[in-house]
């Protein structure tokens, strides 16, 4: 029977090994680890393609290879001017993002449980929702006095519809049994809503906040390319990259790119772990 | 499967009595629910539904109804009015004298598949009702949810989440859920639909002793004859929509039931009964698949 084999799972000795020992054990990180390598391997042979053999390969041949990428690296960690673009961009991430929580989350549980609310304010919201941030831009630099205003808020407007739309279709979409169940036993609409309607939409919000998490790092970007980096004194990973690229270094813009990839990873796996921490239930396989 | 265990300590509650105490005479806190000419449709003026046609209904005190009809003859209809989810759009539904007007936890469901919180362990669930009202709290409330946890066998299971949980483990703590509460009535909608045919007559067999323990009212929704027969009291069958009671059958088998009085012809003539009633209310509106193909289903089912 199922209960007897969970039983005997659930009380099963667990295996202690080392971090270390448990990493080089499991196939699926020595997979990833060699795709990385065999990748890493094709493009250096690919970019130096044109100096081996008289030609050069299409669209490859044109980047710089890893060699030169990790030497440009080397040389671009030392400055300080790089670390400041990390933290600009991470600010301005960081205030897009949580604004776009702290209004999107509250407003999407108004528009799920209030019939009024939504016939009133979802309309606009539907016309606004499809125009992409970056169109925002105009409009914001001559809405906000500075540009890092004006950045922020794009950036903002791009999490704020994906939250919101999450937000919404998660606490409509919990089951109707439940909000029944609770109200046989007695609760309250406050408890229907902190007990039910809250805990319901969790994973929703999570997922919104996943997914706006990745479109704040796509538009901080575009916008600090747009922008000129604003008036700090690193300009952002974005304005980063286009100074590179202005100033003829492709390394450099290779490096920004891969930063890039690196700060959203980050990114995402806080929203991951803080997913995990806060949904203990969703935990379990 | 686990037995439930017996707490000698626990006297919360009024000592659960015999079978045979209990027929004897019905007892204060078993409860009595009518259903008077209850009528209830959906949808507007140009597309109204009427599911429920003038249903008058007795939940008699400590007896087990069930209620059986072709799907989508309004049973599940039925449970919300009873719950109070829905109200009724002509008629009254009256327990113990007052007027039902909205949820309560005199009247508790166990829905079909699953209800439980998917974010909360077992034992949160158990105590979510009253913990939310209050009336039960501290050691008490730990004390009880712990001998219902016990009861239904899932002691071990107390600290994990539904999902981890097997179906017929979720259907007991449900079950647990709902007894905490104390309820009047309890109302089963069919509660045991989705679970494989083992785990389904385990858990038959176990709601059966719950039942026969301290028999509670209960109302139990099914479109398995065979279930409904083993269960019952009081056997109900609908009729098409709109439902009315097309039938009421006293099923008296002897109690504490086993599976072994199935096969008595005693109970396959109460199966036949019942297949004949149901098989005509099939047949007067075969142009409803709907109703044809539950008949269908109940049928193919008993047979099996």
């Amino acid at each position: 029977m199922t209960e007897m084999a969970q039983t005997s799972h659930d009380t099963m000795p667990v295996k202690r090994r080392s971090r270390l020992s448990k990493a080089l054990g499991n196939k699926k990180l020595v997979r990833g680890f060699t795709a990385i390598c065999v990748f890493l391997l094709f493009w250096e042979i690919g970019a130096r393609w044109e100096g081996w053999f008289g030609y050069a390969l299409p669209w490859i041949g044109l980047i710089p290879p890893p060699s030169a990428v990790a030497a440009a690296a080397t040389e671009v960690v030392t400055k300080v001017g790089y670390w400041l673009s990390w933290v600009d961009s991470f600010k301005r991430v960081m205030v897009g993002f949580l604004v776009a929580q702290l209004l999107g989350i509250p407003f999407g549980l108004a528009l799920a449980v209030n019939k009024y609310f939504r016939g009133i304010f979802f309309p606009p919201f539907e016309i606004l929702r499809p125009i992409p941030p970056l169109a925002w831009v105009p409009a914001s630099l001559i809405f906000w006095p500075t540009n890092e205003m004006s950045i922020a808020f794009v950036t903002f407007l791009g999490a704020f519809f994906t939250v919101v739309i999450n937000v919404l279709g998660g606490a409509r979409a919990i089951d109707v049994r439940y909000l029944r169940a609770a109200q046989s036993m007695g609760a309250s609409q406050w408890h229907l809503f902190s007990k039910i309607i809250l805990p319901g939409t969790l994973p929703s919000i999570f997922t919104g906040a996943a997914v706006g998490m990745g479109i704040t790092w796509e538009v901080v970007l575009a916008a600090e390319m747009i922008s000129g980096g604003g008036t700090q004194a690193g300009g952002g990973l974005g304005f980063f990259i286009w100074n590179s690229f202005m100033g003829g270094s492709l390394e450099q813009v290779v490096v920004g790119m891969i930063s890039i990839g690196i700060a959203g990873y980050l990114c995402s796996s806080a929203v991951r772990m803080l997913g995990d921490h806060f949904m203990p239930w969703r935990r379990l396989f | 499967m686990a037995t439930a265990k017996k707490k000698p300590a626990a006297k919360k509650r009024p000592a659960p009595e015999t079978a045979k105490t209990a027929k004897a005479g019905i007892r204060s806190d078993q409860s009595r629910l009518e259903l008077k000419n209850v009528s209830k449709g959906y949808g507007d003026e140009w597309d109204f539904e009427q599911v429920l046609g003038n249903l008058s209904l007795e939940l008699e005190p400590g007896k087990l109804t069930v209620v059986v009809g072709p799907s989508g003859c309004g049973k599940s209809t039925l449970v919300n009015l009873i719950a109070g989810f829905e109200k009724p759009d002509t008629g009254e539904i009256v327990l113990d004298g007052s007027k039902v007007t909205g949820p309560g936890k005199d009247r508790m469901v166990v829905f079909q598949e699953t209800a439980l919180m998917p974010w909360q362990t077992t034992y949160q669930n158990i105590v979510f009702g009253p913990k939310l009202r209050g009336d039960l709290t501290g050691q008490a409330l730990h004390d009880e949810a712990v001998r219902l946890i016990e009861k239904v066998g899932l002691a071990e299971f107390r600290d994990k989440y539904p999902l981890q949980l097997s179906g017929g483990m979720q259907r007991r703590a449900e079950l647990a859920r709902a007894l905490i509460n104390d309820p009047r009535i309890m109302i089963m909608d069919e509660p045991f639909r989705g679970l494989d045919a083992m785990s389904r007559e385990l858990m038959q067999e176990f709601f059966l002793k719950i039942f026969e323990e301290n028999r509670r009212t209960q109302v139990f929704v099914t479109s398995e004859i065979e279930e409904a027969i083993f269960l019952a009291d009081r056997l109900v069958i609908l009729s098409n929509k709109p439902a009315e009671v097309r039938k009421i059958i006293d099923i008296d088998l002897p109690r504490p039931r086993d599976f072994t009085m199935m096969s008595s012809p005693e109970a396959y003539r109460y199966k036949r009964e019942a297949m004949e009633i149901l098989h005509e209310e099939a047949m007067k509106s075969f142009v409803d698949q709907a109703g044809a193909s539950g008949f269908m289903e109940a049928y193919s089912k008993a047979n099996a």
